[in-house]
């Protein structure tokens, strides 16, 4: 079914946000706002919920301290124990301390990489994804709020183009979606 | 938004909006390149060709081309990983440390640093590679498993620690700083109508989209990258400094090493980004975006990492004597005043007593200054860590084994390839990347900007109308409805008709000579003939209007800065020209950079 969705374009953040607050308070669902930097405090405003990406990181971490242990305990204790400058290599505990840098880098690296990575596919960021921002514009000084006709049945097109004109915004547009 | 105090100078001068931050950080990207960047890649291309052919020498005939010795089996090859490294320091601190800390005159320097910082580890890796003389099998320091009855890499060793750090190191880096360019990447691709160009930007850019969510994960990738980050960069000098710290090679066997070696690190890393910014900030006119209050933030962590340094120097000389350990105290003797003494000083010189000139704020304030001194402090790290490496090592402890180390050519090209490859790299990051962080700098402009906390230009009664919302953006977390019955909305730029501007038209009437008078004056400031500069300097000031601004008492640049909106409008009253000539010209933004130039 084609679905009609309407970009309000603003030239402010700020302004952008007082939009977002009017249209929300007037039960608009606001489906996206794409902006050229980070608008602070308009998450809540049009309900996206904090991240989750830094349990992700956590729980990346962990995995890699204990694929890190796992690994070296295996190479150093069990397959070919070494006499090292007479360090302990009888159990992984006593010859713990020398391992930690190690211990540490690899978590550090699972973390980063495993978060980094749920990152680009979370946000649907890949090599040679095309761009889907509505405006060329939206990446330098414009910012666009989008209102998809499908998540706002209590409202007619032509009365959500009337809402959007109430606030202060710089150009507008209607769009068909299949 | 927060407001910032006014008092703090702002992180960005004249008078910008979002487009124009835009402008200025794609144009050098848009534009053709000068025929300087040419000639400088050439150069450093050059450097990088004969590199590279002293290593393809190198690798066909072994490292006895180098001069190494029976004693001395480690030298210039360590000291230009050691140094490189060190380099590679400033750019991850810069991003993550400084992120932490919310110090936002970093977002003038990070891109920048990050990809000096990557560019270096690449540089520094090159030499273990190269050392361990069989470079196609380079693989072998990573525990993969083999058929020498499996033999693993020894986790034990200080070496392979550095194996795990440096390549941690370098891929998180490199991701940190490419998730950050991505956002910038997609405003290069929506503005660039080259075909070849779009294409390129859009498959770098990965599609970025910029919608809120996407932001929401942004900022938190970034700050746990940063989180993660902080521990590692300083986890990593520590690393290399175990390679000598763990031994027992007097001159080596020292723990204060850890932390002097990340200390020196952070000093070496901001001197190269006072270099190769000091350059780019000129050639790609970024002076309103890095001006001198960002040059002199850096010339404070120097100051503050050169004496820590300078401590570390001390602090080891009085511990090899007072350890009783006469061949630590010997170590020590013979790096001061044996042969290679000449060596020490220049490393006490470089790195202890020039950063203290910092101490002199005209000092590091000034621009050329800066420029020579990151060179000097280039020159002293490098120094410290041949000091550190080969002293320790020349004189064995049989007199026999006594030697004195000699750079060969291949030694020397080596080293100088790794400048050129690394020069070759920086100039292309230069042209076709942008070098400053376009998003992120536009999420300062309302809080640092000049307009902004000035209140002109774009910024006219932006902090007016916002100040009493100051912390809106937390405690209205959710939107209540009452609030938006009314109507929030409404263009309401004022137009100025303070008394002031009223009291300066009845000034023009009567007598120039109360014009002191007013308020004006407590804003700029007086000012006396004596101390008069060049206003022409100011696009849009000519001659005739000089005058007539020293008629009212206006004479300095300084004041002229100052200038605001209103302001305008009562020289327009008193001058009779036009005010929105001296608006559009920017005379305030104009004379800020003016000042900042000196």
């Amino acid at each position: 079914m084609a679905d009609k969705v309407i970009y309000a374009m603003y030239d402010d953040d700020d302004t952008t946000k007082d939009a977002a607050k009017l249209l929300v308070a007037k039960g608009v669902h606001v489906s996206e706002v794409y902006s050229p930097f980070p608008i602070h405090g308009i998450d809540p405003i049009i309900g996206v919920k904090h991240t989750r990406l830094g349990i992700n990181a956590f729980l990346y971490g962990i995995t890699g301290l204990m694929l890190a242990m796992i690994t070296i305990r295996y190479m150093m204790i069990v397959d070919w124990p070494m006499n090292i400058g007479g360090k302990p290599n009888f159990d992984f505990f006593h010859n713990m301390p020398s391992f930690v840098p190690i211990l540490f880098e690899f978590t550090v690296l699972c973390a980063a990489h495993g978060m980094a990575f749920t990152y680009f596919l979370r946000n649907k960021t890949l090599p040679g994804m095309p761009a889907r921002n509505p405006d060329p514009r939206t990446t330098d000084d414009r910012f666009v709020i989008e209102l998809k006709l499908e998540d706002n049945h209590g409202f007619s097109a032509e009365e959500l183009t009337a809402l959007c004109k109430q606030t202060e915004i710089v150009e507008i547009e209607e769009k068909v979606i299949k | 938004m927060h407001k910032e105090s006014d008092i703090r100078i702002p992180l960005i001068l004249g008078d910008k909006s979002y487009r124009d931050i835009t402008d200025d950080i794609i144009r050098p990207i848009e534009s053709k390149a000068p025929k300087g960047w040419y000639i400088l890649i050439s150069i450093c291309g050059l450097f990088a060709l004969w590199g590279i052919g002293c290593i393809v020498y190198l690798l066909g005939t072994g490292i006895g081309t180098w001069g190494l010795n029976k004693s001395v089996e480690w030298a210039w090859d360590i000291t230009n990983f050691v140094w490189w490294v060190g380099i590679g320091h400033a750019g991850t601190l810069i991003s993550a440390v400084l992120l932490l800390f919310r110090q936002k005159w970093r977002m003038a320097i990070n891109r920048a640093a990050e990809a000096m910082t990557i560019f270096a580890v690449m540089m520094a890796g090159l030499f273990p590679l190269i050392h361990m003389g069989r470079l196609w099998v380079g693989y072998w320091v990573f525990p993969l498993p083999n058929q020498f009855g499996s033999m693993w890499v020894n986790f034990n060793s200080p070496l392979l620690w550095d194996v795990f750090a440096i390549s941690t190191y370098f891929s998180v880096g490199l991701v940190f700083w490419y998730i950050g360019l991505i956002p910038d990447f997609a405003t290069i691709r929506d503005r660039v109508t080259k075909p070849m160009s779009k294409k390129v930007y859009s498959i770098l850019s990965f599609g970025w989209t910029g919608g809120a969510k996407a932001w929401n994960r942004f900022e938190i990738v970034s700050l746990v990258l940063a989180g993660l980050a902080t521990p590692l960069v300083f986890s990593v000098h520590s690393i290399v400094s175990f390679d000598f710290a763990t031994s027992v090679i007097p001159g080596w066997h020292t723990t204060i090493f850890p932390p002097y070696f990340v200390a020196g690190a952070v000093f070496s890393g901001f001197a190269m980004v006072q270099t190769l910014m000091l350059i780019l900030r000129k050639a790609f006119k970024l002076e309103a975006y890095l001006h001198t209050k960002h040059v002199e933030y850096m010339n404070i962590v120097i100051i503050t990492t050169g004496s820590i340094v300078g401590v570390a120097y001390i602090t080891e000389l009085f511990i090899s004597w007072y350890s009783g350990v006469e061949y630590e105290a010997y170590a020590f003797l013979n790096r001061a005043t044996g042969p290679y003494w000449w060596a020490y000083w220049s490393m006490m010189t470089c790195n202890v007593i020039s950063p203290q000139l910092f101490w002199f704020k005209k000092l590091r304030t000034n621009l050329t200054f800066t420029f020579i001194m990151s060179i000097i402090v280039n020159i002293g790290m490098w120094f410290e860590r041949f000091v550190i490496i080969v002293t320790s090592i020349h004189r064995d402890y049989v007199p026999s084994s006594w030697t004195y180390f000699h750079p060969t050519w291949v030694d020397i090209g080596v080293y100088v390839g790794t400048l050129g490859v690394f020069g070759v790299l920086y100039l292309l990051f230069a042209r076709y990347f942008p070098v400053m962080p376009i998003a992120e700098l536009k999420t300062i402009l309302k809080s640092s900007g000049q307009n902004f906390k000035q209140g002109y230009g774009h910024g006219a009664g932006y902090w007016d109308k916002h100040a009493h919302h100051g912390h809106d953006d937390h405690s209205h977390a959710h939107v209540e409805t009452h609030e938006v019955e009314t109507p929030v909305i409404e263009k309401t730029i004022e137009e100025v008709t303070s008394p002031e501007v009223e009291a300066a038209k009845e000034v023009t009437t009567s007598t120039l000579e109360d014009n002191n008078d007013l308020k004006l004056f407590e804003r700029i400031g007086t000012a006396t003939e004596s101390e008069k500069d060049d206003l022409k300097k100011i696009s849009g000031i000519g001659p005739v209007l000089e005058s007539k601004l020293n008629d009212i008492g206006i004479f300095t640049i300084a004041q002229i800065s100052k200038l605001t909106k209103e302001d305008y409008e009562i020289l327009n009253a008193l001058t009779d020209s036009s005010t929105a000539k001296a608006e559009n010209d920017d005379w305030a933004g104009q004379a800020t950079q003016l000042m900042n130039e000196n």
